[in-house]
Formats: C-alpha cells, structure tokens, sequence
C-alpha cells in the first residue's frame, strides 16, 4: 500500500512542478524540458548551449535522472500526465512506450544510409519512426592476443567451429582455475545473441516463444557446451571480485560486452598489458556474415503531451546531427548511431572500435515488444538452471517456451482484439 | 430510549472521530477494496495505455500464483524469517530493556540511546556499513571467526548463510523500538512486588518468571503482533542488501510482490499476492490473540 501512495505522492508533486514550470516558461520565452538517464543526462547539458544560441528565447533545461529509476519514473510521469517534452532513453523502450500511447510519431525524413539499419529499426513501430538514434551500443569480443597468440591463434576465429576450437586450445594452454571465456549466468545479451544468430526470432510476430525450436536449440546446446566443457565459469558477475583483474591474471581470455568496456579496460588494466587485448566482432554459426549483434542504444523521442511538439523535434534531430553525435562520443565514450560520425579521426583511427563499427553494421534488434525484459530474465534462469545440470536441454526449452507463452498471453488477446471487429 | 443530553453528546462524538474515519476511509479502506477488485484482473502495463482492454479474469490470478515455484520460494522464505527473526527480535528487545532498566547500570540514558539509535537510522546507510560487516574477505564477522578456526563464510552470497544474514541486520536494525515497549511496561510494574517477593526468599530468576513476566503480558501480545507483521511484510532489507539472491534465497512475498507490480507491471497479479499478505497476516494474528487469551488466567 505505501508504495502506492508513494508513487501516488510522486506524480502529484511531478504535476505540481511541471505546472509550476509552464506557467514561468510563458513569462520568458518556450522552455523545454529533456529527460537525460545516467551519465548521458548529466553531458547533454553540455550540448544544448549551441541549439539555445540558435533559438533565441528558447531555453533548455535538462533533467539528469539515474538508469535505476529511469523506468519507474517514465511510467509514473505518463500516468501522472507530467512527461517532460523530450527525452533520450534507452530504445529497447519504445514499444512499451509506443504501446502506451506516450510517444509523438516523428515526422522527419531520415536517410536510411546515413543510420546504421538495426539501429534505425528499433526506432520504428509498424513502420512509423518514434525515436531518433542519440548513441548505438552493440555487443563484441573483447580478448587477450596474447593468450589467444600462445594457443595458436593469430585472429579470432569467425564461425562457432572455429571459435570453438580456438577456446578448448586456450583452455588447454591455460590449465585448471582458468577459462576460456567469461559468459557470467547473469548477463542476457550473450544468450540472447546466440540465439538470434542462429536464426531465431526468440518470440515469433504472433507472440509465442520460439525456444523449443531447432534453431534456439542449436545455440542453448552451444552454449550449454562451453560451461560443460569449462570453457566458461558457470558462476555469475558478482561472484568475480573485480573483472578487470581477472582478466589481467588470465583467468579467462575473451569477454562479450559492450562499448564502455573499451575505456574501462583502457583505464583499469595495468600498461603492459595495453597492447595485449583487442575487440573482435562475434563469430557466428555459419561465418562471419552470420555474427549479428545486438541493436542496442539510446534514442531521442518526444512525448505526445508535449505542446512544443515541433521544437522538441528540432531539438531531437539537433542532438542527432554527426557532428554533435561525434562530440558526445568525445564527452562519453558512447559510439554514434550515424555512420558519418564515425568519419571522425579519432574513432576512424581506434582499432579496438573498430569491431563495433563492423557489429553495428550487422546488429539486429531484439524482440520488441513490453515484456522483453521479463522474457530476458525467463531465459537466464532456464540458461543458469541448464548449466548446472538441474534440468534437461528439452524440459528448460519447453518450460522456457511455456514460461514466455504465459507472460505473452495478454499480448496475444491484444493483437486478436485489434485483428478483429472493432468493438 | 436515547435522551436529549446523550443524542448531543453522541453527535460530538461522531464530530470528533469523522475526520479519522474520513482518512481512513480515504487512504486505507478504499485503497484495500480496489487492491481486492484489482487482484482478478488483468490489469497491466498495457491497461494503462489502454483502460478498456483490462478484463475480469476470475481466480486465474491466484492459479497462477499457485501454480508459480518462486511464489512457494518467496512464501517459505518469508515464513523462514517470521519463525527464527520473530521471536529472537523479542527476545533481544526484552533482554536489552531488562539491561536499560536494571539498577546497578550506569548511563541508562546513554545506553538508551544507543539501542534506540539504529532504529531511527536510514536503512540504506546501515546497509552499506553491514555490506562491508558481511563481506567476505574483509569484513568484521569473517575476520572475528578466522581467530576461532572457522573458514570464511560468504554471507551474502551463500543462499544457506544470506537468509540468517539478513535476520540479523533486521533484529539489529527494529529491537530499539520494542525494547522502548517493553521498558514502559517494566516501569510500570510497582516496585513493592519484588521487595514483597525478594522478602520471601524469591531468587533473581523466580522473580523474573512469577512477576517481570505475567505482569508484561500485554505488552507481550502488542510487540508479538506487531513484529509479526512487520515480519511478513519484510521487503527493505533483501530488496537492499541482495535484490533477492542469491537462487532466490531471500525473496520475500512483498520483494516478489514488488517485482510484479513495480517491475513488471502486473499490477492485478501483485494485488493477489497482496490479498494473500493479508490473510496469512490476519491469520497469524488470530492465532497469536487466541494462544494469549488460553494463557491469561
């Protein structure tokens, strides 16, 4: 109860303030209010000054709001009618927030070749365009040359086969207590990229999981393989004390993860290990073509409530243009989602992002619909569950498919309600 | 019949209790129908989109959650923490307020205080310095045991150890406001009936069992209650210390509640959880006025 009444408070005193700042914003001029999650949200701060300077009497304020509250906060604010006129947030989110009826759709042209294709894809509901890519993060191999050099291997490997054998090698050289590859129970997007390269949809357009089918079979058995092997540590990433000094030590070689691991092993691993390690793109089952990614990121959108829907929209494709993309690049690390970003000399020179640019090229999105997150949890524990040896490889996929069939059985009403005869 | 004098007296009376009823009425009583309407629904993240797709669906709700491991997870993990942190947490409010309260102690006021401190003190900072008390290569307990040849235990990461864990912050963190009960009832007990009892040869222990403890018997039942309940409602303390992990070890019915409702947004599931809260806290209510009213004389 009391946490009813706390999200309750909390979109009462959300409305009093956004009352109190659209009767002020009348006074001087048009404010608009972006919504910026985690460090994101502290630099886009920076970037606003030249679009206040292009927009005379037009001012920005920016709301810095942490990723952990980032959900919570966006909801309670659509059911308290207090959502700011724009936001950046994270693009797995936009159908829900599609589904809620919160977004503006964006009535801009974009240039399909200057945006990365999966990238621009998980912007888009039914073919309409509700975001703005903002920042692109995909998933690569991060691993040791050195290691990888003593086991036989010049370049990663790029299909399964291969990257296989190339891991039992590594195991082999390294001995007890060290593994070939960190693949931590906790982390989805590994499973979740496995599955989708070998062909599965993961949850089918009529809304039905595709896990008991012999394409996720193939790669739950792939992975499956490399904890029964001890290929991987079948332990999850809390119960590594410090990752980066694992990976020092050697305890494994290769590590699948995003693009703030590429400042992060800069900053954390000792000198000379520097020129040691180096970024691959992900192998896949059938060559390098079928190595997809995930397409992942963040994406400016503009909230339906807003009642300056067309100087949201300009302020959203400022943020977007190349050259702002390529400042917040320098600001945070985080890669650009257009391609002519990447023109820029120090990313066009940065070998270790180079893998990340070949990966976005291939990215794909994730299933998009409201329950992916949950669907995501489902299929780590069945993972974690499998790997332990708890159950079988045919009872976790069809608990799993089971499982997913249920969180999607209202969905499924939906799309049949919206097929059928209006009411 | 009711004469004049009362029928005015009665109006005042109503005059003074229905701004409270109104309250409650408000925040309480309407919030708890709706939970129980809500709770055989369906209503969802897409009912807020979308208020006219939300159906009736009946009992299907509690089936599901019935039918659901981590509900029975949750449901064992919690009656865990109510049968062990529930009497210890009396247990150690009674001792340290027959300690406060004993004669021959000194700075009463201080120790007071002290004991009282932690439960005024925001949960999240007691959890960051007990995070390093648990941790398990550098933290206070492990490093106490390893003089006594005992291996290092990882609290909070072993699902046998992190439930005990957890029982023992949560015991630290709520004696204080117990033990301020218990104090209270101890002041009131008159001073002449230990003087008439230690005159008649009672020992220390005799007159804890014949008068400290008959004469605290309804302080008894309202801290029993009242720990009871804020046992079964334990959400704070997993959802800070370890989310729930590991293995589901310390997911309690209102971290698993919250999940649904808060996380996921199945806000009619989550209400059915809550209605389920609800009887079994009634029921151990009942059964606890029900064991007092057998032992009362």
């Amino acid at each position: 109860m009391s946490n009813r009444a706390r999200a309750w408070f909390g979109t009462t005193a959300l409305a009093t303030i956004a009352l109190a700042s659209g009767c002020s914003s009348r006074e001087e001029g048009t404010t608009l209010r972006l919504w910026g999650f985690g460090r994101e949200g502290e630099v886009a701060q920076q970037l606003v000054g030249e679009f206040e300077r292009a927009h005379p009497g037009v001012h920005v304020k920016v709301q810095q709001i942490p990723w952990s509250a980032a959900h919570e906060k966006l909801l309670t604010a659509i059911v308290g009618h207090a959502t700011p006129d724009l936001a950046g947030m994270g693009n797995t989110w936009i159908p829900e927030m599609v589904t809620l009826g919160a977004l503006s759709p964006l009535d801009v042209h974009v240039a399909d070749s200057s945006y990365f294709p999966g990238i621009l894809a998980t912007n888009k509901v039914n073919d309409t365009l509700f975001g703005l890519p903002w920042y692109a993060d995909t998933r690569v191999l991060f691993y040791r040359k050195d290691i990888l050099a003593r086991a036989g291997y010049t370049a990663m490997p790029e299909t399964w086969a291969a990257w296989r054998e190339a891991m039992v090698a590594v195991r082999r050289l390294m001995g007890t207590g060290k593994y070939a590859i960190f693949l931590p129970t906790n982390e989805w997007p590994p499973i979740a990229i496995l599955g989708l390269q070998a062909g599965s949809p993961l949850i089918t357009p009529a809304g039905f999981g595709a896990f008991d089918q012999p394409a996720y079979t193939r790669a739950f058995n792939f992975i499956l393989s490399m904890y029964r092997d001890s290929l991987a540590p079948s332990v999850n990433n809390t119960e590594i004390a410090n990752l980066y000094q694992e990976f020092a030590r050697g305890t494994f070689a290769m590590y699948i993860t995003g693009p703030w691991n590429l400042g992060e092993f800069r900053r954390r691993l000792p000198p000379q290990l520097q020129d040691e390690w180096d970024t691959a793109p992900l192998p896949g089952p059938d060559g390098a073509a079928s190595g997809v990614s995930l397409a992942g990121g963040s994406s400016l959108v503009v909230f339906r409530a807003s009642h300056h829907q067309a100087l949201a929209l300009q302020l959203a494709e400022f943020l977007s243009e190349p050259k702002q993309q390529a400042r917040f690049y320098h600001l945070t690390g985080d890669l650009p989602a257009r391609r002519e970003a990447w023109s820029d000399s120090s990313l066009a020179a940065d070998h270790q992002a180079a893998a990340f640019r070949t990966e976005l090229e291939r990215a794909v999105p994730t299933p998009m619909v409201p329950e992916w997150e949950e669907v995501t949890t489902k299929m780590m524990d069945y993972t974690e569950a499998a790997a332990r040896g708890r159950v079988t490889v045919p009872a976790a996929l069809a608990s799993l498919d089971a499982d997913v069939n249920r969180l999607l059985e209202r969905r499924r009403y939906l799309l049949a309600r919206a097929r059928g005869p209006a009411r | 019949m009711m004469t004049e004098e009362e029928r005015a007296e009665s109006r005042a009376g109503w005059g003074f209790v229905t701004p409270a009823l109104v309250l409650i009425g408000i925040f309480f009583v309407i919030p708890v129908l709706a939970a129980f309407v809500l709770s055989f629904t369906d209503f969802d993240i897409y009912s807020i989109g979308d208020f006219g797709s939300t159906r009736f669906v009946g009992l299907k709700n509690y089936h599901d959650l019935f039918t659901t491991p981590l509900f029975w997870t949750s449901l064992k993990n919690t009656l865990y923490f109510v049968v062990l942190g529930g009497p210890l947490s009396v247990a150690v409010s009674l001792g340290a307020a027959i300690l406060v309260n004993a004669r021959m102690v000194r700075f009463k006021p201080f120790f007071r205080s002290a004991f009282f401190a932690p439960w005024v003190t925001t949960l999240v900072a007691v959890a960051l310095v007990w995070r390093y008390i648990y941790h398990p290569q550098y933290g206070l307990i492990n490093s106490a045991l390893s003089h006594v040849g005992i291996g290092p235990i990882d609290w909070l990461g072993d699902p046998h150890w992190a439930m005990p864990a957890i029982v023992v912050l949560s015991i630290w963190k709520n004696f204080g406001y117990n033990m301020l009960v218990f104090l209270a009832g101890l002041q009131s007990i008159p001073a002449e009936l230990y003087e008439a009892a230690a005159l008649d040869g009672a020992g220390g222990w005799q007159r804890f069992r014949q008068i400290t403890v008959p004469m605290l018997g309804p302080t008894f039942v309202f801290v029993g209650v009242v720990t009871m309940i804020a046992s079964f409602q334990i959400f704070s303390e997993p959802y800070i210390m370890t989310q729930g992990g590991p293995l589901k070890s310390t997911t309690t019915l209102v971290l698993f509640m919250y999940e649904q409702g808060f996380r996921w947004w199945r806000l009619g599931y989550s209400a059915a959880i809550a209605v389920i809260l609800f009887l079994l806290t009634l029921m151990g209510t009942a059964v606890q006025f029900r064991l007092q009213r057998r032992s009362d004389p």
